[in-house]
């Protein structure tokens, strides 16, 4: 299992992929937008997304938890 | 002379306006968002008008609420800055039909150079050189390999409205293309409200130089010399440069020629800057876009002319002459420009937060124009940029050591910065040789994973 966490402050721009759905390692999960920049939030791993815990327009700290892999 | 002068603009560039509006005696009227209430420029204007709430788009881009605030503050003039309304030709117009003095050139200026395929195609027609691309937007990504095919691999997918880098891909074949055609041209419509793309063949090993100009009330247009702007991440400026290390005085010339044919096209008035790809292995050069607008890294120019750009833009936005002579214009030193940014200095991923400690350095040939102070917050609805660094000294090795010192001595404390990567660029020997590129960065930092824009 593995937690994926908001490396910065930051605003949810688009969730990507969803709950239950089969990813791999590289694929984008969401985009952040922050300082006029969109940051992708990529998979880690291959797997199983079994939590994805952010909506679209929400505000993320640094170190907030985003999706697990399992 | 002006009474007044609203500075449509926030954070360094807003301070800097400002600096120059109160030095010529005229009264300086700020606007700032609900997140921008306590930074220095709000507090270093003679008056200051709330726009609205944070998010650009209802404040420093809601156009009504900035005519609003020169109605109510009395303003008989606006400067835009660079970024926001800066380079968008209905607020120009809106601000000339409200019967103020616009410091910026005419909006029909700014239109035609503001859509880089007219721009393109504008600049070809009036002898200034451009890389082989298309003359008309492509609107589909097989349309786009039948073009690249023409043009030759490989080739740069770029937003005909774009700026800041945003929806640029370089392509080597077309499966890149294809996949950069369509990121391209999501991006524009998302940033830019257009989705027209272009193509242009991409140089290898270029260097970005550009050349700053003023278009003068007698309809002549001057030429001030280059800036050398190649240190780029995510095809955005860190570090800039003047005199460039990579021309010589004969490309100068007539990259200042081109220049100045440029900003006669459009009947320049005021400043602006011509953007150019210099290929280092043919010494030549192609035009790449023009910005009407005054450019982040003028001060670069600043140090070594002695010409205030902010003064001359008032200046000529007011009818009036330049305060110094166009014909002897004289060139000293080397001077150097750093952008200090809110980002970490490994992936130079954002990192807003608020500031606890900020010391600037300070001596001979130190100039650091810097948006924020101890206890601002940095807020995510903006860009990174927390401060330039300049410096100014007889040769390039001085100014590349005086830089170093600075650096070195700039305190920021809360949000992480990229002060760590400019002492590390300054270090590196590719820079201090001078004989570098825009892919710089690139191999001083071998690109991470998740950093792809």
């Amino acid at each position: 299992m593995a937690e994926i966490r908001a490396e910065m402050v930051a605003n949810v721009w688009k969730v990507v992929a969803a709950e239950g759905q089969q990813v791999h390692d590289g694929d984008t999960l969401v985009i952040l937008e922050s300082m006029k920049m969109e940051i992708p939030v990529l998979a880690e791993s291959d797997g199983t997304l079994t939590k994805l815990a952010v909506a679209e327009g929400d505000v993320i700290q640094e170190g907030d938890l985003i999706a697990i892999i399992g | 002379m002006l009474e007044s002068v609203l500075v449509a603009n926030r954070g360094e560039i807003a301070r800097r306006v400002i600096r120059t509006v109160r030095a010529m005696g005229i009264r300086a009227i700020a606007v700032y968002s609900d997140a921008d209430a306590g930074l220095p420029f709000v507090r270093e204007a003679d008056e200051a008008v709330l726009l609205g709430p944070a998010p650009p788009a209802r404040s420093y881009l809601d156009i009504d609420a900035v005519i609003g605030a020169a109605r109510q503050a009395g303003a008989s003039a606006i400067h835009p800055g660079y970024g926001f309304l800066a380079e968008n030709p209905a607020f120009a117009a809106r601000v000339l039909a409200e019967g103020l003095t616009w410091i910026g050139p005419p909006p029909s200026a700014i239109e035609q150079m503001g859509d880089k395929i007219s721009a393109r195609n504008l600049m070809e027609r009036a002898g200034v050189p451009v890389a082989a691309g298309t003359r008309e937007p492509v609107t589909d990504a097989a349309a786009a390999v039948a073009e690249a095919g023409r043009i030759g691999y490989p080739v740069m997918v770029k937003a005909a409205a774009g700026g800041g880098g945003i929806g640029m891909a370089a392509a080597a074949n077309p499966a890149e293309l294809r996949a950069g055609f369509e990121t391209a041209r999501s991006r524009a419509e998302r940033f830019f409200g257009n989705p027209a793309i272009l193509l242009e063949r991409y140089i290898e090993h270029a260097r970005h130089v550009e050349i700053q100009i003023l278009g003068l009330n007698d309809g002549s247009v001057i030429a001030l010399g280059e800036r050398d702007c190649s240190v780029q991440r995510r095809h955005q400026k860190v570090a800039e440069e003047t005199p460039s290390p990579g021309i010589t005085p004969e490309l100068r010339d007539r990259m200042q020629a081109a220049a100045i044919r440029a900003g006669q096209a459009v009947g320049y008035r005021g400043a602006g800057t011509v953007e150019c790809l210099v290929d280092t292995a043919a010494h030549d050069f192609v035009f790449l876009e023009m910005n009407t607008r005054l450019q982040v890294e003028h001060p670069v120019t600043e140090l070594v002319t002695g010409i205030d750009l902010v003064e001359q833009q008032i200046l000529i936005a007011d009818g009036r002459p330049v305060s110094f002579d166009p014909l002897a214009i004289t060139f000293g030193g080397h001077a150097l420009e750093l952008r200090v940014y809110a980002e970490d200095p490994r992936r130079f991923l954002p990192s807003p937060g608020m500031i606890t400690d900020w010391a600037e350095p300070a001596g001979p040939g130190i100039r650091v124009d810097a948006g924020y102070a101890a206890g601002n917050e940095v807020t995510t609805f903006y860009d990174p940029l927390l401060a330039k660094l300049c410096v100014h000294r007889a040769s390039r090795a001085e100014a590349l050591g005086l830089a170093a010192e600075a650096v070195s001595a700039f305190v920021i404390t809360g949000p992480k910065t990229n002060l760590p990567f400019l002492a590390e660029l300054l270090a590196s020997g590719e820079f201090a040789s001078g004989d570098y590129d825009t892919s710089l960065i690139a191999r001083l930092r071998p690109t991470p994973g998740a950093q792809r824009q």
